[in-house]
């Protein structure tokens, strides 16, 4: 094919596949062109970060300690209890999303502003930092979407991909799912401890030991601040403040959940082999990340209360880039992706949400052994190829 | 340490705020508050040698550090976290403490000379803060750090003969022990002697200029004998004024030069010697050339130009790694010395004491890594 000949697609079917990893429709040449298109960007943008975005995230910082201090103290006042709950919500989302996940990411590193760095922060979940950059930053980001080895693909819990041999056990997919949706705090600290290996006795002890540790000594300092210090702070009101502790952590799971399974989850994102992968160029690596991601639509606040997370291929693509930067990269991005044919998919929450969903109940069943292919559009490679 | 302090530095208060630190909300009511973190705001600025021309400008500034801060004895430095203006990267220098030693929570003053431009061909710090701070500037601050100190003081009387040696702005250290000393009760009485050798560039280039005239013709047993221009260390100097110095307490401050040569006077490792110097600014090359140390491993080898840390497990070294791409962070070590160029962008770096994924950072001439 060549790249001049590619038509406007559809933009209304956003999660239509114009790209098959199985079939990479770009030659390993063009791979590498794209690439270093991609390269060019991402050093266009570190080249202006400055003053702004330190500016951006002290104030989002500043914005997360008001909320937090706000819904803290209004549970001394049990008829806005809502209020209390609703502040204390919405600091944990900011301060776990558009702070911790991206802060952990190395984002904001250049500052050297020990309070934002991602060697010394730690965020407000039951989940230690030092575990989750490892599982998280190197294994998910590096190996993202790669069976077998990118452990996000359905948390060792959930069957999220038709290459995950279906069991018996998987008849409760939507169960665990809607579990894990309201545990999800727990579940992302457990995750690192890799239950299922352990089960399958492919873990040592030792090596449990060691990452059990720092989570039980976690959970520990959570519950002791949520469940037994504020309360008691609060006196008479030790059961309203308790409860409210819980609702806040509990919408704060609800909605990471929802945003974090619409990054990778959607239907029309791609999973890949390890043979795949092997000595892969950068521009490999780029196109799969691309591929193995899906953004949400949505307003500024919107974006600003998913960690700009709705951008989850520009944070694929430029992980530790601060991701306030996401929804001017994306402008570019979407053109490389046009220009190369390279599918991008983006959609509406809602829409994103009830793909997923319907993926959750159908892989709970046994599926066929071929990959139900989305109908090819007019830009199928064979077009293309023309 | 205040009780208000003591309880904002409390257990109790730290469980209620983890996982972050209590500063981390305090800071957003008053940045003069803090239960662990040290800050300063600079309450003045005070030009040294504003009649020197051609020579570096020079200011002391003093501090009021906020009530965590723990005190300096006299000799030591601290850590200055500032961001420049107009940039959000904050850059952390170390400078001697000038004044004479500090009680917790007590004002200090730095005394800096500005440099020309920082490593990156930017304003550097220390001309920042010399030419354009303002009283009021906030400071992020260390605690005071290392052990180029004394120990005699009033409250330790002994007869010791005291040496102190410097040079250009090592000077700094020096200052705040001799007046640490003349402040705790050195006096013509004690009948203690202190004998401050300094070379500076120039009479004009001289700091301190009064002061040091007062205590050379004050009753304290304190000879003060400055040498200027081409006037250099000579033991044959330091034998006509101090006989015994090989077996007298001595420090001696000041650039690598004056150093060795101090070195060389006393003889290798004489324990009576204490010294401190500024390091050297390493310049890049732009080539594989030098040697890479592994500071910890205590391994160094000729530069291949390859990553730091392939070159680190070419030794047989075993760094923790990551995703070998310069995304995860998991590889990230402080380079101590030397410049290193990130192989994905070109950019080249020479900052001190710098936060580097070893992964994508191959080495430019020498370099040494805390591995």
């Amino acid at each position: 094919m060549t790249i001049t000949d590619i038509k406007p697609r559809n933009k209304k079917k956003s999660t239509v596949r114009a790209s098959d990893p199985k079939n990479p429709n770009l030659t390993s040449e063009q791979l590498d062109a794209f690439g270093d298109e991609l390269d060019d960007l991402r050093q266009r943008v570190l080249g202006k970060l400055g003053k702004e975005d330190a500016d951006y995230i002290r104030m989002i910082v500043k914005r997360q300690q008001q909320f937090e201090i706000a819904g803290r103290a209004l549970f001394y006042l049990p008829p806005v209890w809502p209020l209390a709950v609703a502040a204390l919500s919405v600091s944990k989302i900011l301060e776990n999303m558009e702070i911790g996940h991206n802060v952990m990411h190395g984002q904001y590193d250049w500052m050297g502003d020990p309070k934002l760095n991602s060697r010394i922060y730690d965020w407000d979940t039951m989940a230690p930092g030092e575990n989750w950059k490892y599982g998280h930053n190197y294994i998910h980001h590096t190996y993202t979407n790669i069976l077998g080895k990118d452990r996000d693909i359905g948390y060792g819990i959930l069957r999220m991909d038709e290459d995950q041999k279906w069991r018996p056990y998987y008849l409760g997919n939507p169960v665990y799912a809607l579990l894990l949706m309201l545990l999800f705090e727990e579940g992302v600290a457990v995750h690192d401890l890799e239950v299922d290996r352990i089960v399958a006795g492919e873990r040592t002890w030792e090596e449990t030991k060691k990452v059990g540790k720092p989570i039980l000594k976690k959970v520990g300092k959570q519950t002791l601040k949520d469940y037994v210090l504020f309360p008691a702070l609060s006196g008479p009101f030790f059961l309203s403040t308790l409860a409210g502790n819980a609702v806040a952590n509990v919408v704060r799971n609800i909605w990471t959940f929802n945003i974090i399974f619409c990054g990778h989850f959607p239907a029309g994102v791609a999973t890949f082999t390890e043979e795949e992968c092997e000595n892969e160029s950068r521009g490999h690596w780029y196109y799969r990340q691309l591929l193995g991601s899906a953004n949400i639509t949505g307003g500024k606040l919107f974006h600003i209360m998913s960690g700009n997370l709705s951008h989850q291929i520009e944070h694929h693509l430029f992980p530790d880039i601060p991701a306030r930067r996401y929804p001017e990269l994306s402008v570019e991005v979407q053109a490389l992706c046009e220009k190369y044919g390279i599918e991008y998919n983006t959609g509406g929450l809602t829409h994103q949400l009830w793909t997923v969903a319907k993926k959750i109940v159908r892989l709970s069943l046994p599926t066929g052994k071929a990959k139900p292919q989305p109908a090819p559009v007019a830009t199928s490679d064979e077009t293309l190829a023309a | 340490m205040t009780l208000t302090t003591k309880l904002l530095g409390s257990k109790a208060v730290a469980a209620l705020t983890a996982p972050h630190g209590v500063d981390r909300y305090l800071e957003m009511f008053n940045p003069m508050w803090a239960a662990t973190e040290v800050r300063a705001r600079v309450v003045d600025i005070h030009r040294e040698n504003p009649d020197a021309k051609g020579s570096a400008p020079v200011a002391t500034l003093t501090l009021q550090p906020t009530s965590t801060w723990r005190g300096h004895r006299a000799g030591q430095y601290v850590q200055v976290g500032v961001e420049l203006p107009g940039s959000a990267r904050r850059l952390t220098r170390c400078f001697s403490i000038s004044s004479a030693a500090s009680l917790p929570g007590e004002r200090f003053t730095l005394t800096i000379r500005a440099n020309d431009e920082g490593p990156s061909g930017g304003q550097s710090v220390s001309s920042f803060l010399v030419n354009d701070a303002r009283p009021g500037q906030m400071l992020h601050l260390s605690q005071a750090d290392g052990d180029f100190t004394i120990h005699e003081s009033a409250a330790t009387p002994t007869n010791n003969h005291l040496v102190m040696i410097s040079g250009g702005s090592g000077i700094t250290p020096v200052m705040a022990q001799i007046r640490t000393l003349l402040r705790d009760g050195y006096d013509g009485r004690a009948n203690r002697k202190v004998t401050f050798l300094h070379y500076a560039r120039s009479e004009a280039d001289q700091i301190f200029a009064d002061e040091l005239a007062e205590i050379a013709a004050g009753d304290n047993h304190v000879d003060v004998h400055l040498r200027y221009g081409d006037a250099m260390f000579s033991e044959f100097e330091l034998r006509r004024l101090v006989p015994d110095f090989k077996n007298t307490d001595t420090w001696a401050c000041g650039p690598g030069g004056l150093i060795e040569l101090v070195r060389d006077a006393f003889g290798e490792e004489n324990p009576r010697l204490r010294v401190e110097f500024f390091k050297p600014p390493t310049m890049s090359t732009g080539s594989a050339t030098g040697a890479v140390s592994f500071v910890k491993a205590g391994a160094t080898a000729e530069n291949t130009g390859a990553t730091l840390l392939e070159q680190a497990e070419a030794l047989g070294l075993t760094p923790e790694f990551g995703c070998r791409m310069g995304i995860c962070f998991s590889c990230v070590k402080t380079k101590t010395d030397g410049t290193v160029r990130n192989v994905l962008t070109g950019e080249e770096s020479s900052l001190p004491d710098e936060e580097i994924r070893i992964c994508v950072s191959s080495p430019v001439g020498d370099c040494s890594v805390d591995l």
